[in-house]
């Protein structure tokens, strides 16, 4: 379970972040919505510590986040773009995770052969394709069999083969167990995916609700009318 | 838990033996000393022509790439953040992964020529101290570059930021001092540019170089002021200790500001 309480974050004097509350429940998909600039990306840099509230309390499974780095062993992260150094081999990415998280013998390839990475590990990370590198950074996210897994926009730049390769990689997960934490701008994604939808505007939580009821509430068939209802009635 | 920092050196160091910035400064090194070879040099008046280069090139060359490789590495930083890596960790690997390959190629570049003219045994100890010296530069000018990258998110500031430092210090700061000896000529100096040029790493290792080398026709006002004040050894000693705090200022800094920003 992850609890947040009272985050705030300023940048400058831009406010991004204004007190967010928010449970995220354990063995769920949470899909974090909002318009650009909401503070998506800033909540979950707080979770990963990649970003330091300037108040508020995060707490992952009981224990606070305070600038120790172990926690994070038990979470798998897919960024919106990831840059490994220019000249190393996929094969030399994957190694240097896998060292740094201490070799673990017990290791999750699924995904890795479901890309079919394996013509890709001989090559640089430079001469990767912007798909092939989100592929990487997708079988690093789940490598590790972590219990939290964050993915920031998963699909955007897959194509249309591997990204339903990954959604059913994150339904499977989410089978097993795993609590998954999900952004992204494909509505129809989300429906198929997502348990609960938390919506951020300006910094707090708008609304947070799970998908059915979201779309019972407002009676329309796809989440993206819903939300599109939704925000409507609230302005 | 340093050990982390030891695996990640270990693959940045791989990253840097394959790019090309790295070939070239060998490469760079390679050719000026064997091109100073070349032109007639017995092994002293090479060393003495490549002090120059050393404190031109070094401090341009590793505040430039340092800054622009800090602000490349900003995303593969976030990414090992996100691993159960300590940002002490990481930012000792980002460091060496700097400074260990810049200094082993100017080690390198300049002792492979000395090899190969078979004047490598009997230069033994200029060399050495010359690389020495090099190594010193490169490590402070490495470390004013995280300053700067970790100063301004922008990295067209950041890198103007770098050139003008290095103007600053390896052209601007000599005209400053000029003119406080020209429009103070009436006071005693001795003691106010001794501090001056404690204040400029480049200063200093110059007049370390100089004294070393017994230059002293080529060591100007201030190295004269150090010889007379601190004696040839004290001198030494002197400068040693503040280009080290050259080193552990910014880096100090550098840390701090790391392990408290957001990525």
């Amino acid at each position: 379970m992850i609890q947040i309480e009272q985050i705030r974050k300023s940048f400058g004097k831009l406010e991004v972040l204004r007190g967010l509350d928010l449970t995220i429940n354990p063995h769920e998909i949470t899909a974090v919505l909002g318009p650009n600039g909401a503070g998506k990306t800033t909540l979950i840099k707080s979770l990963l510590g990649l970003v330091k509230p300037d108040s508020g309390v995060i707490t992952i499974n009981g224990k606070r986040i305070n600038g120790d780095a172990s926690y994070r062993s038990g979470i798998g992260y897919m960024p919106q773009n990831a840059r490994y150094p220019d000249n190393l081999t996929v094969q030399e990415i994957i190694d240097m995770v896998r060292d740094v998280r201490g070799n673990p013998e017990d290791t999750d390839e699924e995904l890795f052969h479901a890309f079919n990475l394996k013509t890709e590990l001989g090559k640089k990370f430079k001469t990767l394709s912007g798909g092939n590198r989100q592929k990487v950074s997708a079988v690093l996210a789940f490598l590790f069999r972590p219990p939290v897994v964050f993915l920031d926009e998963p699909s955007a730049g897959l194509d249309p083969v591997s990204s339903s390769c990954l959604k059913d990689k994150i339904a499977r997960e989410r089978e097993a167990g795993k609590t998954i934490i999900l952004t992204s701008h494909i509505m129809s994604e989300i429906q198929e995916l997502a348990d609960k939808v938390v919506y951020i505007l300006d910094g707090v939580i708008h609304f947070e609700m799970t998908v059915n009821e979201l779309l019972e509430t407002t009676g329309e068939r796809t989440l993206e009318r819903a939300i599109a209802r939704k925000m409507k009635g609230a302005a | 838990m340093k050990t982390n920092t030891l695996k990640l050196i270990k693959y940045q160091l791989r990253d840097v033996m394959r790019s090309r910035w790295g070939l070239f400064y060998l490469a760079f090194f390679i050719l000026i000393t064997d091109a100073l070879f070349r032109f007639g040099g017995s092994g002293d008046r090479v060393i003495l022509s490549l002090m120059n280069v050393v404190l031109l090139v070094i401090p341009l060359v590793s505040i430039m790439l340092g800054t622009m490789y800090v602000y490349n590495s900003r995303e593969y930083t976030e990414l090992m953040l996100s691993q159960p890596v300590k940002r002490g960790e990481m930012f000792s690997a980002l460091f060496a992964g700097l400074m260990l390959p810049l200094s082993a190629t100017v080690a390198v570049g300049i002792a492979l020529p000395f090899i190969w003219n078979g004047v490598l045994f009997t230069h033994l100890a200029a060399l050495g101290y010359l690389i020495g010296t090099a190594i010193i530069l490169t490590t402070i000018f490495s470390a004013l570059a995280f300053m700067i990258a970790l100063l301004t998110e922008d990295k067209t500031k950041g890198l103007g930021l770098a050139v003008v430092m290095w103007l600053f210090f390896a052209v601007i700061y000599d005209g400053l001092i000029l003119v406080v000896i020209y429009m103070f000529s009436d006071y005693p100096l001795q003691q106010p540019v001794l501090i001056m040029s404690m204040l400029n790493p480049l200063d200093l290792a110059r007049i370390a170089l100089l004294i070393e080398f017994e230059a002293s026709t080529l060591m100007g006002f201030t190295g004269a002021l150090f010889q007379r004040f601190l004696g040839s050894t004290g001198g030494l000693l002197t400068i040693t200790g503040v280009l080290l705090m050259w080193i552990a200022l910014p880096l100090s800094w550098g840390a701090r500001r790391f392990v408290t920003k957001d990525f």
